[in-house]
């Protein structure tokens, strides 16, 4: 039974020039107009500027019967002023409780146990509840996944708007409703006076999509979370969304932290991307950076897994195994289970998160340039010490390469 | 087919096979002609009126060949969902017909029909739903072979442990309850489930969208490397199309409840000549930031399947409509599908004037989005 269609020689799949399985299809009538070689540099330039936020070395566990889950553990980054953080990992790598954590949204069994969100000086962990409540929904907001569930079905949409715009700004109800109006309608929908009179059930997913960024923007934010903003629209519609963020963006010189699974979603809207895995930051970097030169062995697994248009491979390339139960987490790299270059120092040593270029910065005992050969206790990895204030800051006491660890290979 | 005569030239040695892939006149497994499913909407007193219809599927023909993989591609509510679980015969239909291996599957009854529910399987989306938590895995798994007729209980253990090894898991997890298992090896559990029957034909309806990445790949591989081995065809539905293009060797585009375009999966990819097709793949985005895909976003929402547009359903949202200048034969006549190039079938009336300078005039009328703020947005 090997006589399969995908069997078939390259040669006489097509008709016209044969293709190569393993490289996208050029010059395709159609496929070629939707498709343009990016112009110039794409967006790492935003990771110049101050940023916006700086998140370091955040650690949020929950205490469950099981024992202490390290859901978040010693992540940091940079928000870009006015420009995108990507966040991205599968299920359970810790990205969105990042977030909640961002917003101190996180309640028992969990706790904040260490870290700084620092925004304007102001490191929010150490505000109390009420100074940080005119902050939460303003000067930070956030949007989820599901904006039924984050919608009141009993309240119109339009005075779920106005009363949150009156919950950040003194506006009298009728100044308030105006602005709602126009809220709506800068987010791209049509008749927002109709609109803004209906219940959530009445629309959309798209819509109420669009109705959560009108709320969460009518308080001028200068952050807006984005929670997989559009896991759960359909392809076109997401199109839409992905449209609608990038033009606000662009009006109100605002950020956006954007949480996804979606490589795609990252490539086409991030500046910097961070790499989650098992609460921590695998890989960081610009966004440019870490599609065109993937230095994690997780990165490049997941880039290699992803089915892609245009490229019709017979197998998929797969990570093995699952993620590490987060309350038996192994002793050395959190990967090394399913890391084809795993080595035995990957067993036994976590990796620090060392420089391998520029503002790229990856967690892995990999030489900067990916060979495999494991850096030598005489010339450490040079660790990034700019970057790593900039971008990441090495967890305490684990990471400082110390060639006494070094040796014990 | 022109890539048939190709390979006949290139390997002139080789007998035609029982089944090779592209035959000249492939044996098509299952026929679905003219299928139509009405779920009604009731209203007035106790629901005692009728008030309207959800044309959930509403006309769809097509057939699937032995061996070969059609996907089926659409957005929520296009109805391809309701189209599988009919050809299957979990619903019951309203109009049509379906045929598997020449026999009607709605007219079977008796023996007949156990034997087809025999050699028609399913493999669901949600991994969690789908399997009975109160089941061991050797029971679930085990439970096929006992309805259609294996009474030794040795003989159904073997078949699952066999199975368990063969789909990646342990021999040993047939003990094992579902909750114990993750996303991921639930679904290798209940593709362990479909096998376990000895079917010809798969539905898999969305069988890797509820799983990570890494996990997604590893199921696919599965998936491919079982129909090989076991000579299986699938209906694979799913709504996230690099995945159908990666698995099928036909794709079916759906748009509320029709079959708007089918064609090859090279010819649906390359060279798309419906316009709902052409914009759904502008839509994907590509995990590649060297590539600035340009978008044709289409305005508004799916419309309701209760009250389709009239003519060509897709009109109220196509771009090409727009730069055509609203011809009236969209808004005036349904299209039907019709050939357009060896084996392309297209419900389009204008599929012709879909040209590189067509979709330039519709990303520059920017389509619902202004894509002038595309440029300076990455590079702010």
């Amino acid at each position: 039974m090997s006589t399969r269609p995908y069997d078939r020689p390259a040669a006489s799949r097509s008709i016209g020039p044969p293709a190569i399985d393993d490289r996208p299809v050029v010059g395709a009538p159609v496929a070629a107009v939707l498709t343009a070689a990016a112009s110039g540099p794409g967006g790492s330039a935003a990771a110049i500027q101050r940023p916006l936020v700086r998140v370091r070395d955040l650690r949020t566990y929950f205490w469950t019967l099981g024992g202490v889950v390290k859901a978040v553990d010693g992540v940091s980054f940079d928000v870009p002023a006015a420009g995108t953080l990507g966040v991205v990992g599968e299920s359970g790598c810790g990205k969105s409780i990042t977030a909640l954590s961002m917003m101190r949204l996180i309640d028992r069994p969990g706790r904040i146990v260490a870290g700084e969100v620092v925004l304007d000086a102001t490191n929010l962990l150490s505000l109390s509840e009420q100074e940080m409540r005119p902050l939460r929904g303003g000067r930070i907001s956030m949007i989820f996944q599901e904006p039924m569930t984050s919608l009141n079905p009993v309240m119109s949409i339009g005075s779920q708007i106005v009363e949150a715009i009156r919950l950040h700004d003194e506006a009298t109800p009728r100044e308030a409703q105006e602005r709602a109006v126009e809220m709506l309608q800068s987010v791209g929908i049509p008749d927002p006076m109709r609109r803004s009179r209906q219940f959530p059930h009445q629309m959309s997913g798209g819509m109420r999509q669009r109705v959560m960024i009108a709320m969460a923007l009518s308080s001028r934010p200068d952050l807006l979370i984005a929670d997989e903003p559009t896991t759960a629209l359909d392809v076109t519609i997401q199109a839409q969304i992905l449209e609608l963020m990038k033009r606000i963006r662009q009006e109100r010189r605002m950020s956006i932290m954007l949480i996804t699974h979606d490589l795609g979603v990252i490539a086409d809207m991030a500046d910097d991307v961070v790499v989650m895995y098992a609460g921590k930051v695998v890989e960081a970097g610009s966004a440019d950076e870490l599609f065109e030169r993937p230095h994690h062995p997780y990165t490049q697994g997941l880039l290699a897994s992803l089915p892609r248009l245009g490229e019709r491979r017979r197998r998929l390339q797969v990570i093995e195994g699952v993620v590490p139960n987060p309350l038996r987490l192994p002793a050395g790299c959190l990967f090394a289970d399913r890391c084809e270059r795993a080595m035995p120092i990957c067993r036994h040593t976590p990796p620090p998160l060392q420089r391998v270029g520029g503002a790229h910065l990856s967690r892995c005992w990999l030489t900067p340039d990916g060979d495999n050969a494991l850096v030598s206790p005489d010339a450490p990895p040079e660790l990034a010490e700019e970057d790593a204030i900039r971008l990441s800051v090495p967890d305490a006491g684990r990471t400082t390469l110390d060639p006494a660890t070094l040796s014990v290979v | 087919m022109a890539d048939v005569s190709g390979r006949r030239q290139v390997v002139p040695n080789v007998a035609p096979a029982a089944v090779p892939p592209p035959t000249p006149a492939p044996e098509a497994l299952l026929e679905v002609r003219d299928l139509r499913k009405h779920f009604e909407i009731r209203g007035g007193l106790l629901g005692a009126r009728r008030v309207g219809a959800i044309r959930a599927v509403d006309g769809v023909s097509f057939e699937v060949r032995r061996g070969e993989t059609l996907g089926l591609v659409g957005e929520s509510g296009c109805g391809k969902t309701t189209l599988g679980k009919l050809i299957l015969r979990l619903l019951p239909l309203s109009r049509g017909e379906v045929r598997f291996a020449g026999r009607n599957v709605f007219e079977a009854s008796g023996d007949e029909l156990k034997e087809l529910r025999r050699k028609m399987q399913v493999v669901f989306q949600d991994p969690y739903s789908s399997l009975d938590s109160r089941m061991t895995v050797g029971d679930i798994i085990g439970e096929g072979p006992l309805i259609h007729g294996m009474r030794s209980r040795q003989q159904r253990q073997e078949i699952v442990r066999a199975l368990l090894v063969r789909v990646g898991l342990d021999a040993g997890h047939a003990s094992r309850y579902p909750h114990e298992f993750s996303g991921g090896q639930r679904q290798r559990i209940g593709i362990a489930r479909a096998l376990a029957v000895n079917p010809e034909f798969v539905v898999c309806d969305e069988p890797v969208s509820a799983l990570d990445v890494s996990i997604q790949s590893q199921v696919l591989n599965l998936l491919r490397d079982l129909q090989e081995e076991f000579g299986l065809t699938y209906l694979f539905i799913a709504h996230n199309l690099a995945v159908v293009e990666h698995i099928s060797d036909r794709v079916a585009v759906m748009y509320l409840g029709r079959v708007v375009e089918l064609a090859d999966v090279e010819a649906i990819y390359r060279d798309p000549r419906h316009p709902y097709t052409v914009a759904l793949l502008s839509a994907v985005p590509v995990p590649d930031t060297r590539i600035r895909r340009r978008r044709l976003v289409l305005t508004g929402d799916v419309p309701s399947p209760a009250s389709p547009p009239s003519g060509c359903r897709f009109h109220t949202r196509c771009w090409l409509f727009e730069v055509l200048g609203r011809p009236g034969n969209c808004v005036a006549t349904e299209p039907e599908l019709r050939e357009l190039g060896i084996g392309h079938q297209i419900a389009c009336h204008w599929a012709e004037e879909i040209t590189p300078q067509a979709i330039e005039a519709a990303i520059r009328a920017g389509a619902g989005a202004p894509s002038a703020d595309r440029q300076p947005a990455g590079s702010a």
